[in-house]
């Protein structure tokens, strides 16, 4: 079954006992186009939150105000007007599709090759009236990651919406929050600190092996809202969890702005998994349109012997900007970075990690996957820091490129900082072209060269997919394949 | 079944079979000898529908079709088989899935619903171990860090599950020892039947001694310049091909 059904099977489950989402038969309320500490006081107050999480977020934005969209990346964009976007939910589009047959064919012909039911598929188009029927799996903006509450329950550990972590755990989400990733670390995160409508918060207590992988997925699916979503999960000492972010299935969209703020803090002897697959709408043949995601995710490895590992499948988005990094301040700690990256047509993915080394023994292991295909640029940026105090680090990176059209473009940036001489820092990279040999020698067995790319293509990938849970595992395969369709020349 | 007339075809501009004739019936095994660069492997990447190689003049019919309207996985789903001369290294993709999904493309061109996981997994074990293939072969990435003779034999073992109606075999028998070739020549064989083709390109007679030839054609710059018996793979072993031809 694919994620995305089960996930909605479990949410359609439960639909009678969840009483903190929003119904479908209240019209969905926004605040003003554009940002000012007014329409922060709006959200704030719509979600019913406690002043110290008002007082956060007017912080936020105050130092927000006073700072620069980075620049840095490889990124190209129209600039964004933040007075142009709604920062909390939106007015309903007058001009849904009525029906499927409405619905860009392009779009649905992808929808059946990943086996979406046709009732998901109307929801997934945003066709009319689809989204009342799937109640409960309302995507915008309130999140209904609360499936399976009380088995979890039962093993101590805490999943729900951080608008509610808020008020049932205020003690946990204030003690916790902007820990790993400051309100004035960067740009975007400072803008999500002050707006960010929902997300998960996961807390694992001392010894807990979570029961089961914690999947959520956040969909974008009003026009013109910028999502800025806020995940927050905790493992106590000698604890596991694995989370699942994301849906293979890709959304109607019109250019929106994603900021999400992840933070992971793992303590002694705790590990943290944390599982992507990311496929936002990438925009048209053209490059017109698609979402812009700005996103800021970082672990901090607090205890001794802790462990984060980061897998990601990124395929969708016309920006990407994203660097899931591991602050290693535990001695012995662990961090892991596997990612396979995605360009086609005009996309950009500006993509890749940092690991600080702090603590003593500390190790990282990097494996980056990009494939760029059409007249997409594929940059692969990432820092490996390791601090004097730090004795004994090893670190691994391996960074390989594939470029599928002649084109494109594979960049690989890494920065390596090393204040430690006893470090053990070893960095491969290679870049290739996907081979005609390769190519005719699959397609003589039978394979159409969409099969044929997409076998080559996973079998590059196959050191990142490893790492995925078994079912999104193979989702993703099938997403390569999707989303590299017509790619080659 | 294969019929080709007056084939001429270029690679990068360049000119490589130059009028080639060749008509091959079901049940018949044709050997195709000569000296490196006379266009065997051209021939034989001709057929399977290579990109690139450009037909410039003639026609290639099979089976009644046209051949050359076909794309190269529609060939494959028709029923015709390339052996490589170099098979290609797929890292990360496993034979057995490699294998799975070309037998199922197969079938699927065919109207045919997929092989089950147990159904195919049964299948291939028992062609590997006809062919004396290692079964953890199987489990490896499709021809990574495979030996020369390993390789040619993974070739044999896919022709024997796809199991096609002409099978051009490009060099098969190149840089195998004796034990490997035997192997080799017992595949071949094997596929023999009243209604399979094969067609056998090579530059020595060696093969021939295990693999017995209903026709040898020698091939000289880019056309067929003789055809006879399998008497004529032993004189050309002796005189040589300027002689003979």
């Amino acid at each position: 079954m694919a994620a995305t059904t089960e996930t909605k099977q479990q949410v359609e489950d439960m639909a009678g006992e969840y009483k903190y989402g929003f119904t479908t038969d209240v019209e969905m309320e926004m605040a003003p186009k554009g940002l000012s500490e007014d329409v922060i006081r709006f959200i704030s107050a719509k979600k019913d939150e406690p002043e110290w999480m008002l007082e956060w977020r007017l912080k936020a934005y105050r130092a927000w105000l006073k700072m620069e969209e980075p620049d840095w990346a490889k990124i190209d964009y129209p600039k964004i007007d933040y007075n142009d976007i709604y920062f909390y939910a939106a007015p309903k589009s007058q001009d849904k599709p009525k029906s499927l047959d409405e619905v860009d064919p392009e779009l649905l012909r992808m929808y059946e090759k990943l086996g979406i039911p046709l009732r998901e598929q109307e929801v997934l188009a945003g066709v009319e009236g689809a989204a009342k029927v799937a109640v409960d799996a309302v995507f915008d903006s309130v999140s209904v990651a609360t499936t399976f509450r009380e088995e979890l329950s039962k093993a101590g550990v805490i999943f729900m919406s951080i608008s509610e972590a808020v008020k049932e755990h205020p003690d946990l989400v204030r003690k916790y929050l902007g820990t790993v990733v400051p309100q004035r670390d960067n740009y975007f995160a400072a803008l999500n600190c002050a707006v960010f409508s929902d997300g998960t918060f996961v807390y694992i207590p001392k010894g807990v092996r979570c029961p089961m992988e914690l999947s959520t997925y956040f969909r974008i699916n009003a026009e013109n809202t910028g999502q800025f979503e806020r995940t927050l999960i905790v493992a106590e000492e000698g604890s596991y969890v694995s989370y699942l972010e994301g849906c293979t299935a890709p959304m109607r969209d019109e250019n929106q702005l994603h900021a999400a703020v992840v933070e992971l803090i793992t303590m002694d002897d705790a590990e943290i998994k944390y599982s992507t697959v990311q496929n936002w709408y990438p925009g048209d043949k053209d490059g017109k349109g698609g979402i812009y995601n700005f996103v800021t995710k970082r672990a901090l490895c607090k205890g001794n012997n802790s462990k984060v590992s980061w897998t990601q499948v990124e395929t969708g988005s016309a920006v990407t900007w994203k660097y899931p990094s591991c602050i290693l301040a535990g001695d012995n700690s662990v961090g892991e970075f596997y990612s396979v990256a995605v360009t086609n047509n005009y996309q950009q993915a500006d993509t890749g990690t940092k690991m600080i080394h702090m603590g003593k023994n500390t190790s990282s292991t990097i494996i980056s996957k990009g494939i760029s295909a059409g007249k997409s640029h594929n940059t692969y940026r990432g820092l490996v820091k390791v601090l004097s105090g730090a004795d004994d680090v090893r670190n691994y990176t391996q960074c390989d490129s594939l470029l599928v059209s002649s084109e494109c473009g594979a960049h690989t940036v890494p920065y390596i900082e090393v204040r430690n001489p006893s470090a053990q820092i070893e960095h491969e990279a290679t870049t290739s072209k996907i081979s005609d040999d390769q190519l005719f020698y699959c397609r003589a067995r039978g394979f159409d060269e969409e099969e044929a790319v997409a076998m080559i293509v996973n079998g590059f990938c196959k050191e990142v997919m490893q790492h995925l849970p078994m079912e999104f595992a193979v989702e993703a395969q099938k997403l390569l394949g999707i989303s590299l369709e017509g790619s080659v020349g | 079944m294969l019929n080709i007339k007056d084939l001429h075809v270029h690679v990068d501009g360049t000119e490589i079979i130059k009028g080639l004739n060749l008509e091959v019936n079901a049940g018949e095994v044709h050997a195709i000898m000569g000296l490196n660069g006379a266009g065997k492997s051209t021939l034989a990447n001709t057929i399977a529908g290579r990109d690139d190689y450009e037909v410039s003049q003639g026609t290639i019919t099979y089976a009644g079709k046209n051949l050359l309207d076909l794309e190269p996985h529609e060939r494959v789903g028709e029923g015709i088989f390339l052996g490589f001369q170099y098979p290609v290294e797929i890292p990360g993709v496993s034979n057995l899935n490699f294998m799975r999904t070309a037998l199922n493309s197969i079938r699927r061109y065919n109207g045919l619903d997929d092989m089950s996981a147990a159904e195919f997994m049964k299948l291939i074990r028992t062609k590997a171990a006809a062919l004396k293939m290692d079964p953890e072969m199987l489990k490896r990435f499709v021809n990574v860090g495979f030996s020369g003779g390993e390789k040619k034999r993974n070739e044999m073992v896919q022709m024997s599950l796809l199991d096609p109606k002409l099978a051009v075999l490009d060099e098969t028998d190149s840089g195998l020892d004796i034990d490997a070739l035997k192997i080799v020549a017992e595949g071949i064989n094997a596929q023999r039947g009243d209604d399979t083709a094969i067609l056998l390109i090579t530059h020595y007679q060696r093969l021939l001694d295990y693999v017995q030839p209903d026709v040898v054609h020698v091939m000289i710059d880019g056309k067929i310049v003789k055809s006879g018996g399998k008497e004529l793979a032993a004189e050309l072993e002796e005189k040589g091909y300027a002689e003979v031809a």
